[in-house]
């Protein structure tokens, strides 16, 4: 896909619709066809990481402030609900994302 | 400087392959197309062409291997007919996507089933919408022409498309003709060394072939079919290029005694010239009868065909292959549709002659010249008909 925007015209693409611009993939939010967000009740939560390794998008960080809980980053995270899923404390809820 | 030989449309065509300086042939051998990657093998081993010869395990992987390879910027060239075409398929469209200028002779064979090795062209009629340029030869000289040009016509800067050299099997790939064979110097002369558009570098790395998401797919379709349809411009402007160097003149659409003619029948591919014979007596005859001999298939020169036509009553045209349930000949459907929004248009007969290697006599284009005159003297458009179906 052409680098220059994110719908560019048909004569603006690059030549054989090529990539040009090593890592301009950080450029796609591909989050956005989300249908549900996953929601954390931080008073549950013991912060064991079994959410971050099973997120398959690897969205899920720990914030930076203390003592720094999990939370998604939504323009990745395609709600899946597979960290709810394997919360140990079941602390991660879905919610639907609004129209 | 040429030297006049006597060659099979295949070796002539390795022979021009050889001389165009090509890094790469990956190919796999098919019938009828067995000579061509015989030959250019045998170039490569005995150190006469200076390139990698691929030895693949499929056409699928011939297709892919010269995608890859097109890619780096490599001069690609490979061959193949029939079912190896067919199994290249889903490469073909991605060469075209790219961008990549590959370049592909194809000895057009029938389709199985039934197996057959023959000629017609169910072949390349299949792979009409990939994207490619797709052009016809009658002999062994156009073979052999057509194939350096093409590799001019693909690199081309404006271009920067696959080619397909269109050749019969059989009838030029294993007959041997008298044909002017251009040396090194000749054929360089005309075509400079590639400087590709785009092409996979370690030190300025790009990504070919990404996903085209539902916002972009679109564009992309738009982009080849300009580009191909543009394509026209600098096709002529080559081929001119090409008739100045080589003094062999090339054009989208030939005629043959077509100017004052009462009818008009349209031929692809080696063919044309038995409907040559065939005019000629008939002339001789007093019966007013010509040709229009499609060499461009993609992209289709429409005003070439009109101005060939001009106001001729009625139109034969004759197909190689059969688009089952459809509109019977896929060649006749297309030049049907071109004259669809014209005032003056041809009354159009459907002939399908020659399928997986019927022979198509003398007698065989005698029959469909009274067809054609048939139908101005009664103005009454016979059903496609296939010739020499036994009922
Ligand atoms: S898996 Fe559950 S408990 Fe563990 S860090 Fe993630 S949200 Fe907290
Ligand atoms: S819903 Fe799926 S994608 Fe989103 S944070 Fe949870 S595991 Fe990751």
């Amino acid at each position: 896909m052409a680098t220059q925007s994110a719908k560019p015209k048909w004569t603006e693409l690059a030549v054989g619709t090529a990539i040009t611009v090593p890592g301009s993939a950080r450029q796609n939010r591909t989050g956005d066809w989300r249908s549900s967000r996953p929601i954390w009740n931080h008073e549950e939560c013991i912060r064991c990481g079994v959410c971050v390794i099973f997120c398959p998008e690897g969205c899920i960080h720990f914030d930076q402030d203390q003592p720094g809980y999990p939370s998604a980053d939504l323009e990745y995270c395609k709600g899946c609900g597979i960290c709810a899923h394997e919360c140990p404390t079941a602390c991660i809820t879905t919610q639907e994302e609004e129209e | 400087m040429e030297q006049r030989l006597g060659l099979e449309a295949s070796i002539a065509i390795a022979e021009v392959v050889c001389r165009c300086d090509v890094d790469i042939v990956a190919a796999y051998p098919i019938t009828p197309q067995t000579h061509v990657v015989e030959h250019l093998s045998e170039l490569v081993a005995d150190g006469e062409l200076d390139a990698a010869f691929v030895p693949v395990e499929s056409e699928h992987s011939a297709m892919s291997v010269c995608c890859g390879t097109a890619a780096v910027g490599a001069r690609t060239f490979t061959s193949t007919a029939a079912q190896g075409l067919a199994l290249m398929h889903e490469i073909l469209f991605i060469a075209s996507a790219l961008r990549l200028p590959i370049v592909m002779a194809v000895a057009n064979r029938s389709l199985s089933g039934p197996i057959s090795i023959w000629n017609d062209h169910s072949d390349v009629m299949t792979e009409r919408d990939v994207g490619w340029v797709q052009i016809f030869a009658e002999n062994a000289q156009e073979a052999a022409d057509l194939t350096i040009w093409s590799f001019r016509l693909a690199e081309d800067r404006r271009v920067s498309l696959p080619v397909m050299v269109n050749f019969d099997g059989f009838i030029l790939t294993h007959t041997i003709e008298p044909m002017l064979m251009p040396d090194k110097e000749m054929v360089q002369a005309f075509l400079p060394p590639w400087e590709p558009l785009l092409k996979l570098d370690v030190d300025e790395p790009i990504s070919m072939g990404p996903v085209g998401i539902p916002d972009i797919y679109t564009e992309t379709k738009q982009v080849q079919q300009h580009l191909l349809t543009q394509a026209y411009g600098p096709i002529v402007e080559t081929l001119n290029e090409f008739a100045q160097h080589f003094k062999r003149t090339y054009k989208p659409i030939e005629t043959y005694r077509s100017d004052d003619a009462e009818v008009l029948l349209c031929t692809m591919g080696a063919l044309s010239e038995t409907a040559m014979e065939v005019v000629d007596r008939r002339r001789k005859q007093g019966q007013k009868v010509g040709l229009v001999r499609i060499r461009l298939w993609r992209p289709f020169p429409f005003e070439d065909l009109y101005r060939a036509v001009g106001n001729v009553p009625v139109l034969g045209v004759m197909d190689r292959a059969i688009s089952f349930g459809g509109p019977v000949g896929p060649v006749a459907s297309e030049i049907k549709a071109a004259f669809y929004h014209r005032e003056q248009r041809p009354k159009i007969v459907e002939f399908i002659a020659g399928l997986g290697g019927r022979d198509v006599p003398l007698s065989d284009f005698g029959r469909m010249f009274d067809s054609l005159y048939t139908t101005g003297e009664t103005g009454k458009i016979p059903a496609p008909t296939i010739i020499g179906l036994r009922e």
